[in-house]
This record gives structure tokens, C-alpha cells and sequence, in this order.
């Protein structure tokens, strides 16, 4: 560390020594070698001021490529000029930025040179310029990704810009002290003001990159602090599944803690390194301003650029000004004996600072280490303590699972016996239920299956009557018709027994008998009493009333003749009486039957005339029985006319019969309107 | 008709009255005039036969239907045994 900052002094001496009291390499150049007088100052001056310029303008393209280009564009040929010293246009700010950081190294290690050359001021460690300015790029990208972000990405987002913090700032100081130690014993005077511009540039990019620096400090603070805010609120939802999330993520945190506070103090370090540089950078500027106010105190016509009034000054002003350097340089020289003798205060008075500032330097790093181990602790103990609780949580939960079971199994038994009382119970009751149910239903379906048959029956009853109504008005209007037919049928054979005219019988009745037979065929009486027709009169018809009549009339002589002939007297001789007796025997044409027939009536005479008083008065049927009373030979004789009036009275009463029945039948079947 | 027999067998009785005293008488006058050497008797006997024959036919006739013949009988007896 202290050969660092020696070497660094003596770099940043050595350019400061080259850069900054240019005035005093002026004089003293033109001190040691007067010979080359006004126009060797002159070229000499102008020639560092192109020089300068150049290098200036080489040293900002190569850090600045706008202007580069800018410069490119409009200066002609100086694209080569910058492809020759720089290499072409490069694309990413790393390897300039460690160019630039070469460059300074050069720069700072020539000034330090010239430092020493004059023997002056310490160096100062350039390299911790550009440190600044890396840090600053890094944390500055870095952490602005880190704000937007979660815990876990802000977790990521400042682990890598401390990794990074951390490694790039081993990686180039390293590598700076490589180049330094290799450069402070290549670098030629003549770059030395190149050098001292550089170092001046660095400088001010230093002082840019430490305001950076503090920037993104502030801005890595804040995020942590985020972070902390996040993990206490997490905490504070006491969530039990977060635990181990919000343990890593306090862990990350101290870890990140840990790496920033490093880094600040590396920065802290390389800002205590280089605050000797910006001190003797400040006074080397004081210095300058001073003598520049000098000089122009001395000469006031002549301003700001010293560098390029080589020609311009006249011998007293050259005079004066070597007067007043002279003036100055033994102030100078009484001032480095006056300092020689204070060297040691001032070397214990530094020293003193350096151990204040060390120890308290110390006393941080201490109290953030002893911070650290606080909290690593207390995060060792978390998750000790979350270890623990795990195991605890989880023999618990075995526990309670055990328990659980156990009630489990006996709420199971409980409830099993439960079950059984209940569903016993239950089903009792359902049965009972659906005893009163079903019995109830099935008193609801005997009624009406009861009532059902009642209507049906009735209705049955009903259609059944209706029925047998209709049939029967069927059957009776069937009967009414046949009646009527048979009635018509019955009124044919009457009128066909009236065709029987004087001496010829009726039309055979055949026809009409069939026709009544037809319309009767159903009628057992009627077909009886058609059939009763007998077949004589079927087939030849009978004789009328009127024809019988007419033929009793005739047969009455004849039964006359014969009234005595019978089977014992039948002799010719009794014929001739029988003759004998009906030409002297005379009766009463007609005589009026009586109701009762004694033996006396039997007489023929008297049947005769009984019989023909019948006649008279139509009644054949009574004429016929009095006829049938004859014996004898009469008999014989009217067998024939007994016979035809039998028929005839057989017809007449078959069809009398049926024509009754027919009306009786029409009677009964025909309604009155 | 019954009525009509009687006077049909009287007839029949006088046609065969007629024949028979015809033929009796014919017969008669023949016989007599033949062998009985025109006595009247046989006149009066065959015209007597003759008119008995027919008498007799006559009221066989008018009573044959109270007169039972032999096979009705027969019949009759058939018919009761």
C-alpha cells in the first residue's frame, strides 16, 4: 500500500511534474540551455502545444467516439491518423477503457516521472483514477437493474455488480501496478506534458467517476434497503412457507451487504489514495494559477496560454520573468529547507493523520465486520432456529397424526355403532310407514277398483239393456215386419180361399200356403197351423160356402131317397121304400137346430133340415156335424160332400187361425201412433 | 162324389136290368121259340132270370160296399192277428 502510493506520487508527480509547472520546465528549460534562446523556447513550446493538442484530441477520440468521429469528420486525414495510433473505431467502452487506463497508467507514470525529475511531490497512485470510473460503469448499470425488481431479483441484480465490483477492481490493480512498474522506466520525458495532460483529463474523469461512484453507492444502499423493507414486511406476514425463501434471501442480502461494503472500501481506499493526487493536483492547479498570476502580474499584456508566447516576449519581459523566477526559486529553495527541516513534523504529522485515518478506517472495517458476524450469527441462528422448528413441526405432526388416527378410529367405532342403532331404528320405522302406506294404498285401489267395477257394471247393465232394448225393438220391429208379412200372407190365402167361385174350388192354396210358410218360418204355431193346412186343399183348393151349399142343396134329395139303406137294409126293396118314404115324407125346409141333439133328432129328415137351416145361416160347421150325424147309405152318400166340408171347415179354421194369430201378432207388435 | 155313385149303380143297374131282360128275354123268345116250342114260359123264364139276374146284381151292387169280401176279410183278420 504505502509503495503503491509512493509509486503512484511519483507517477503523478512525474506528470504533474510534467504537466503542470510547465512554467517551470520552460524556465528551466531555457535555465540550462540559454543558447537556444528565444526560438528554441518558442518551437519548443509550440511544439508541445501541438503535441499536447494532438495527444489531447488522441486521448479524448479514444474515450469519447462522438468525438472521434466528429473529429474525423471534419478534420481530413485524421481517420488515419487516429486508425494508425488508436486502431480502428472500436465498438465496446472495455478494452478503452482499459486502453484509456494503459494510457493513463503511461500518462500518470511519465508525470510521476517528471515528479521525480524535479524531486518533488509524492506520486499518487493514477491507477485508482480509472477504478473509479470502472466501478462507477459497473455499478451504475447494475444497479439500476436492481431497482425494479423483487427480492429475489434484487438478490441477483446486486450479486453481480459486487461480483463484479469485486472482481474487476483485484483484476486491474493489478494489472495497473504491472504497467506501472513496467512504465516508470519506459516512458521518455518529452511525453511528459502529454502525461500531464492525460493525468489532468484522468483527473476530472476520476473526480466524474467518484461522483458516480456515490451515485450508484447511494443507489445499491437504497436497493438493499428495499430489500430489508421487503424481507421485515415478509416476515412480518408470518408466513410459514416463505421462511426459507426470506432466510436465503437475508442471507443474499448480508452477502451483498458484505461485498458492498467492501467494494466501498476498496473506493474509500482508492479515494484515500487518490485524495493525496486530487490534493496535489488542487495545489499543483494553485501553483499554476499562481504563477500564471504572476506572470501576468509581470507582464500583463500577455495572457492565458503561456505555451504559445515563445517570440513574442521582449528580453526585459524575458528578464523580468527570469527575475521573478529567479525571485521564486530561492523562495522555493528557502521553502524546501524550511520543509526539510519540518519533513519529519510533517512526516509525523501525516503519519498521525495516516494513523487516525487508519485507525478509523480500522475502526469501520471493525465495526462492519463486527456488524457482519452479527449478522451472519443471527442468520445462522434463523436457520438453525428454522431447522429446528421444521423437526419440531414435523415430529408434531406426526403426533398429531398419530392422535388423529387414533380418534379417527375410535369416532369410526362410535359411529359405526351409531350407524347400526340408527339405520335399525330407521328402518322400523320405514317399514311401519310403508305398512300404513301400502295398506292405505291398497284400500285406496280396492275402492276404487270397487267403484270402477260398480260403474262398469252399471254401465255394462246399462249398454246391456240398451242393448237388449234395441234387440228387443230389433226383434220386435223383425217380428212386427214378419207379423205384418205373415199377416199379409194370411190375407193372401183368405182372399185366395174367396177365389173358390159356384162349383169350382179355390185356386190351390199352395202358393199362398207357401208364402205363409215362408213368412212363418221362425213362428212355430204359425208353420204349425201351415202345415195343419191339409193337402187337399193344398193342392186343389177348397170349395166355398156358397158351392157346398148349392151341393147340400142337391145331396138333400138324394139322402132323402136314401134314408132307410143301411148295412142291414140295403136290399133293392128297401130302396124302393126309402124312395117311397122321401116322395110321402115332408119336412121343414129349414128347422132350427137344437143345442142338443136327442135320439129323436137323429132322424135324416131332421138332420137334413137342421143341417140346411146351418146352411142357411152359415154355419157349415154345425152343418157338418148334424151331416155327420147320417148312417148308413146317407152316410155313403154325403161322404163326399162331409169330406170337401171338413176340408173346407180344416182350411177355413187353419187360416181363420192364422189370420188371429197374425192379428193377435200385428196387434201386439204394432204400436199406435 | 159320393152322391153321384148311387146314381151311377142305378145306372149301371138298369142298363144291366135292360141287358139282362133283354137277353133273358132274348133268350127266352129264342129258347122258346127253339125248343120250348112257343110256350111262353121260357120267355117269362128268361126275361124272368133275366130280370132277376139283374135285380140280384143290383142290389149287389148297391150292397157291395157294406158286403165284406173274402181277401178284405183276410186282410181284416191279417191285420187284428
Amino acid at each position: 500500500m504505502l509503495r503503491l502510493l509512493l509509486r503512484g506520487a511519483a507517477g503523478s508527480a512525474r506528470k504533474n511534474g510534467g504537466r503542470g509547472p510547465v512554467a517551470h520546465l520552460q524556465p528551466l528549460r531555457q535555465y540550462s540551455s540559454s543558447q537556444s534562446s528565444g526560438a528554441a523556447k518558442v518551437v519548443a513550446a509550440s511544439l508541445l502545444t501541438v503535441g499536447g493538442g494532438i495527444g489531447g484530441t488522441v486521448l479524448y477520440a479514444q474515450w469519447d467516439h462522438k468525438f472521434r468521429a466528429t473529429v474525423e469528420k471534419n478534420v481530413p486525414y485524421s481517420d488515419s491518423v487516429f486508425g494508425l495510433i488508436l486502431g480502428p473505431a472500436p465498438q465496446n467502452a472495455g478494452p478503452p477503457v482499459r486502453k484509456q487506463v494503459r494510457k493513463s497508467t503511461e500518462a500518470s507514470v511519465e508525470a510521476t516521472q517528471i515528479i521525480s525529475a524535479s524531486g518533488d511531490v509524492p506520486s499518487v497512485p493514477a491507477p485508482c483514477d480509472t477504478e473509479p470510473t470502472v466501478v462507477t460503469g459497473n455499478t451504475h448499470e447494475h444497479c439500476d437493474e436492481c431497482h425494479p425488481a423483487g427480492p429475489e431479483a434484487v438478490l441477483h441484480g446486486a450479486d453481480s455488480p459486487t461480483e463484479q465490483l469485486v472482481e474487476r477492481p483485484a483484476e486491474e490493480v493489478s494489472a495497473r501496478l504491472a504497467q506501472q512498474d513496467q512504465d516508470e522506466q519506459n516512458s521518455p520525458p518529452e511525453e511528459k506534458s502529454v502525461q500531464w495532460k492525460d493525468l489532468e483529463a484522468a483527473l476530472m474523469d476520476r473526480t466524474s467517476a467518484v461522483t458516480d461512484a456515490t451515485a450508484a453507492l447511494q443507489k445499491a444502499n437504497e436497493a438493499l434497503d428495499s430489500l430489508r423493507t421487503t424481507i421485515r414486511n415478509s416476515k412480518d406476514l408470518k408466513v410459514a412457507a416463505a421462511r426459507p425463501l426470506v432466510l436465503a434471501a437475508e442471507e443474499n442480502l448480508h452477502k451483498m451487504a458484505v461485498d458492498l461494503d467492501r467494494v466501498v472500501a476498496q473506493v474509500q481506499s482508492a479515494e484515500a489514495e487518490s485524495k493525496i493526487v486530487s490534493q496535489y493536483s488542487d495545489l499543483v492547479q494553485e501553483a499554476k494559477l499562481q504563477f500564471q498570476k504572476e506572470v501576468s502580474s509581470l507582464t500583463p499584456e500577455i495572457q492565458a496560454n503561456w505555451k504559445g508566447l515563445t517570440g513574442k516576449l521582449s528580453t526585459d519581459d524575458l528578464n523580468a520573468l527570469i527575475a521573478h523566477a529567479h525571485r521564486r526559486i530561492d523562495q522555493l529553495n528557502r521553502e524546501l529547507a524550511e520543509q526539510r527541516v519540518r519533513e519529519q513534523i510533517h512526516i509525523d504529522a501525516a503519519l498521525q493523520q495516516q494513523k487516525l485515518e487508519d485507525q478509523r478506517v480500522l475502526e469501520n472495517a471493525v465495526s462492519s465486520s463486527l456488524q457482519h458476524v452479527k449478522e451472519e450469527a443471527r442468520l445462522e441462528q434463523e436457520r438453525k432456529m428454522n431447522e429446528l422448528r421444521e423437526v419440531m413441526e414435523a415430529e408434531m405432526r406426526t403426533q398429531l397424526r398419530r392422535q388423529a388416527a387414533a380418534h379417527t378410529d375410535h369416532v369410526r367405532d362410535v359411529l359405526k355403532v351409531q350407524e347400526q342403532e340408527l339405520r335399525a331404528e330407521a328402518e322400523q320405522v320405514l317399514s311401519s310407514k310403508l305398512l300404513d302406506q301400502e295398506t292405505r294404498h291398497r284400500q285406496l285401489t280396492q275402492e276404487q277398483l270397487d267403484n270402477f267395477t260398480l260403474d262398469m257394471n252399471a254401465a255394462y247393465a246399462r249398454l246391456k239393456g240398451v242393448e237388449e232394448a234395441i234387440d228387443s225393438h230389433l226383434v220386435a220391429e223383425d217380428e212386427a215386419r214378419r207379423a205384418h208379412q205373415l199377416w199379409l200372407s194370411v190375407e193372401a190365402l183368405n182372399h185366395t180361399l174367396k177365389t173358390a167361385g159356384a162349383e169350382e174350388p179355390s185356386v190351390p192354396l199352395d202358393s199362398a200356403a207357401q208364402i205363409v210358410r215362408d213368412s212363418c218360418r221362425e213362428d212355430d204355431f204359425a208353420s204349425a197351423l201351415a202345415e195343419a193346412l191339409p193337402a187337399e186343399s193344398l193342392s186343389r183348393g177348397v170349395y166355398g160356402e156358397a158351392s157346398l151349399r148349392a151341393r147340400f142343396n142337391s145331396l138333400r134329395s138324394l139322402v132323402r131317397r136314401v134314408a132307410l139303406i143301411d148295412e142291414s137294409h140295403n136290399s133293392l126293396y128297401q130302396y124302393f121304400l126309402s124312395y117311397l118314404q122321401a116322395a110321402l115324407l115332408f119336412e121343414d125346409q129349414q128347422v132350427a137346430p137344437p143345442t142338443q141333439l136327442s135320439s129323436e133328432d137323429l132322424d135324416p129328415f131332421k138332420l137334413l133340415s137342421y143341417a140346411s137351416y146351418c146352411l142357411e145361416h152359415g154355419e157349415l160347421e154345425l152343418a157338418a156335424k148334424l151331416v155327420n150325424q147320417l148312417k148308413g147309405e146317407a152316410r155313403r152318400v154325403v161322404e163326399d160332400w162331409l169330406t170337401e166340408a171338413r176340408l173346407t171347415l180344416e182350411t177355413r179354421q187353419v187360416v181363420s187361425l192364422l189370420s188371429a194369430y197374425a192379428n193377435a201378432v200385428g196387434l201386439g207388435t204394432t204400436q199406435a201412433p | 162324389m159320393s152322391e153321384r155313385e148311387l146314381g151311377r149303380k142305378l145306372d149301371r143297374c138298369l142298363a144291366d136290368g135292360v141287358i139282362k131282360l133283354g137277353t133273358g128275354l132274348g133268350l127266352g123268345i129264342v129258347f122258346s121259340v127253339l125248343f120250348f116250342k112257343r110256350h111262353t114260359w121260357p120267355i117269362s123264364l128268361g126275361s124272368g132270370a133275366g130280370l132277376g139276374m139283374a135285380y140280384s146284381n143290383c142290389q149287389n151292387d148297391l150292397r157291395s160296399h157294406y158286403l165284406l169280401h173274402r181277401n178284405q176279410k183276410v186282410g181284416l183278420d191279417e191285420e187284428t192277428t
